[in-house]
């Protein structure tokens, strides 16, 4: 250890003689001391970084030992981008976390924290090295920062773009999930729609149901808004447009459930209720498609007693 | 381009081409207008299922081609609108009201025979 210290004093005191030709070629070669020096103590920042975050509290959802294993593969990765400066393995690596930490709730501000942390451990340790020169110090750091704020940089925004990779998908997953258009009968479909209709989502549902009524050759189609509790005026609007496209494509829309409210919005925006077929429950809605399309239904035989 | 109207025992079938000029069309609506009465027939059939645009003067002539069909002592089935064509026709707030409309050529038919079997 201190053989290696005063190698690299006296590659200081030789920068010292000669400061111009230093500064002429300064970046690279001291970032080239900064890797070396960070890679020879690296057990004990590292330590020393781990320390801090537990101090801070953050990554509280992570156990002792995973934050030290992550913190090692931070800190490896983070010394070989200032070394190669290129950030694409960084970014790799930020994202790869990223996707391991997000379901566990690790946050923004912990991972940006944690970040930060480093780069002020690791700023404390150049503090503690060159204290003697200051010139040198100042130096050293002109070739760390702008690095580092690049690698947090890079770390945040990785992991910012995972979340949202992640939210854009869920919110599809849900999309898909919440517009199911099937079919009960030959030529009859139905479209439960439960929960909020946000213009968008009213959008997607138009276009399924119209695609729907392509595919499957539907005739007459019962939407059923039970679960809907309001729409607004937009919204409302788009259900009427929804049903006269549906005509043109020479099917009968049914409407059912509409709750108190739904049918307060309807007359407010004066809807042409000429247009619109509405039946008070899912049942009568099908009951009255079934009429339409000419359908009987008998009950054959008592119903049968579970045994 | 010119559309063919073909006959089909009672029945007038039109079939629109992709990208038809309005001179197309103001033709299309003539020649169909004189036809239903000059064929005896008792429908038109207006097949749309190529046009994947539809703007404000192809479905304001459809329009009239329908109500002018009905002066005429005919009915008018607009059949084959896609259905992006049929929601932006919506927003435009161009509904048709008034004309019966089907999936296809082949739910027109089936509508027009079901219709002149009540009738006859």
């Amino acid at each position: 250890m201190a053989k290696r210290e005063s190698t690299a004093k006296g590659s200081g005191t030789q920068s010292n003689q000669g400061v111009e030709l230093v500064l002429s070629e300064a970046p690279s070669e001291l970032l080239r001391e900064l890797v070396a020096h960070l890679r020879q103590n690296r057990t004990q920042l590292r330590e020393e970084w781990v320390v801090r975050i537990s101090e801070t509290r953050l990554l509280t959802a992570m156990t002792k030992e995973e934050i030290f294993a992550e913190a090692t593969s931070v800190y490896d990765s983070y010394v070989e981008a200032l070394e190669t400066e290129t950030f694409e393995a960084l970014q790799a690596y930020a994202r790869n976390l990223s996707e391991r930490i997000i379901p566990r709730g690790v946050e923004t501000h912990e991972v940006v924290g944690i970040v930060l942390l480093l780069r002020d451990v690791l700023a404390r340790s150049l503090f503690a090295k060159y204290q003697t020169d200051f010139r040198k110090l100042n130096r050293i750091l002109d070739a760390y920062e702008p690095a580092a704020n690049r690698i947090a940089n890079t770390v945040a925004v990785g992991f910012v773009q995972e979340r949202e990779r992640v939210i854009r998908q869920q919110q599809e997953a849900i999309r898909e999930l919440s517009t199911p258009v099937l079919q009960v009968r030959e030529r009859l479909l139905i479209l439960p729609i439960i929960g909020v209709i946000d213009p968008q989502r009213a959008r997607q549902l138009t276009e399924q149901l119209l695609r729907g009524i392509r595919t499957n050759r539907a005739k007459v189609v019962v939407i059923d808004i039970t679960g809907v509790a309001a729409m607004d005026v937009t919204v409302a609007n788009h259900l009427v447009q929804t049903v006269e496209a549906s005509r043109l494509l020479g099917a009968t829309v049914i409407v059912t459930g509409l709750s108190p409210e739904i049918a307060q919005t309807l007359v407010t925006i004066g809807v042409d209720l000429g247009k619109m077929n509405t039946v008070g429950d899912l049942q009568g809605g099908i009951e009255q498609a079934e009429r339409l399309l000419g359908y009987k239904v008998v009950t054959l035989a008592e119903p049968r007693q579970p045994s | 381009m010119e559309v063919p109207i073909l006959k089909q025992g009672e029945v007038l079938i039109a079939t629109f081409q992709a990208a038809l000029s309005d001179a197309d069309l103001n033709q299309l609506r003539s020649g169909l207008v004189r036809q239903v009465v000059k064929l005896r027939s008792r429908a038109v059939i207006v097949d749309v299922t190529a046009m994947d645009v539809m703007d404000s003067f192809a479905s304001r002539t459809l329009r009239e081609i329908a109500h002018m069909i009905r002066l005429r002592g005919a009915e008018t089935v607009i059949v084959g609108i896609q259905p992006e064509v049929a929601f932006a026709m919506v927003q435009l707030g161009l509904t048709l009201e008034g004309v019966a409309t089907a999936l296809d050529l082949e739910e027109g038919l089936a509508y027009l025979t079901q219709k002149f079997k009540n009738i006859d």
